[in-house]
């Protein structure tokens, strides 16, 4: 058996361990020794159903990624808690937004929508039939241009360079 | 006296953003906009929570946890998803194509289009990488008993 097949997916195996590690809160030789075992048998059984992964690679900018969106997360909560506080119904303007993409493997596509879900009051819904655009719905939004060029800007630019 | 005055802003930010994401559950007007309450607005709930809750623990009672990282983590994971799921099952529910904007490309909303119309040679990536299309057309049952 090589190397390779015992870990199909190191990255994985290492991410299990760790976060069995911080489930139990200690660092012992039981648990060390369980999440280990979780962490190699959980890629082999998983990966039949995985192919094909993209490699993730650009770990700076996926550090850059994270902190751009932690700090979007905040903001988003404000301008939605603004909303919804001192916006009357009648004067939201909902909408929906088509963004065309240019990131064309579906683990990028996945982590956008999820992304665009968490930040400036926005939410992805659906994807076209081949992937090749997002639908996404604005809270109150009237200048949809601007949302469309900043989430191909600030999201989707750095997701291409992380997966593509 | 700095720390407890520090966790207790942590944990009354945390109660007002709780609150406005749950308040704007039922006063925003259509389905779509209430979504967008409870995804934002609570995650700094929560997170100032979280905040809290690892300043007390690693400074006043000496006993750092990694369970509040934890919780963040599986909150990013799941609250996407959730999102996804309701708001998928909205249009398959509630609305029609007409209501949605245009793709800008040749094929249609997947929620949309049906597995009939679908024809392989348009896809550019590999097709092993893929569930079956349909599958996610089929994930909300269709007993809809409006």
């Amino acid at each position: 058996m090589s190397l390779r097949k015992l870990f199909p997916h190191p990255l994985l195996t290492v991410l299990l361990t760790v976060v069995w590690m911080m489930l139990y809160n200690t660092v012992s030789l039981g648990v060390v020794v369980f999440g280990l075992i979780l962490g190699v048998l959980i890629p082999i059984i998983t990966s039949p159903y995985w192919p094909d992964r993209p490699k993730m690679k650009n770990f700076p900018m996926i550090v850059e990624y994270a902190v751009v969106v932690l700090w979007d997360i905040v903001v988003a909560n404000f301008i939605v808690a603004r909303t919804i506080l001192f916006v009357p119904n009648r004067d939201i303007h909902s909408t929906w937004v088509t963004i065309p993409l240019d990131i064309r493997t579906p683990e990028a596509i996945t982590a956008l929508a999820g992304t665009i879900t968490m930040t400036p009051s926005t939410d992805s819904a659906d994807t076209s039939a081949d992937r090749r655009s997002l639908l996404v719905h604005c809270l109150d939004e009237r200048d949809t241009a601007s949302v469309r060029d900043q989430i191909k800007q600030r999201y989707e630019r750095r997701l291409k360079e992380i997966f593509e | 006296m700095i720390l407890e005055l520090l966790i207790s802003a942590f944990l009354v930010i945390a109660g007002v953003f709780g609150l406005v994401g749950s308040f704007g559950l039922i006063k925003l007007s259509d389905r779509m906009a209430r979504l967008h309450a409870p995804t934002k607005a609570t995650t700094l709930g929560v997170g100032g929570v979280l905040i809290a809750s690892m300043l007390y623990f690693s400074f006043s009672a000496g006993d750092f946890s990694f369970h509040e990282l934890m919780v963040t983590l599986f909150l990013f994971l799941t609250a996407p998803i959730t999102a996804h799921y309701i708001a998928k099952s909205h249009i398959h529910r509630h609305l029609e194509p007409k209501d949605l904007p245009d793709t800008e490309t040749d094929r249609g909303w997947a929620s949309f289009e049906d597995a009939a119309d679908h024809d392989p040679a348009h896809d550019q990536i590999d097709r092993r990488r893929f569930v079956p299309q349909g599958a996610s057309r089929n994930g909300v049952a269709d007993g809809s008993t409006q």
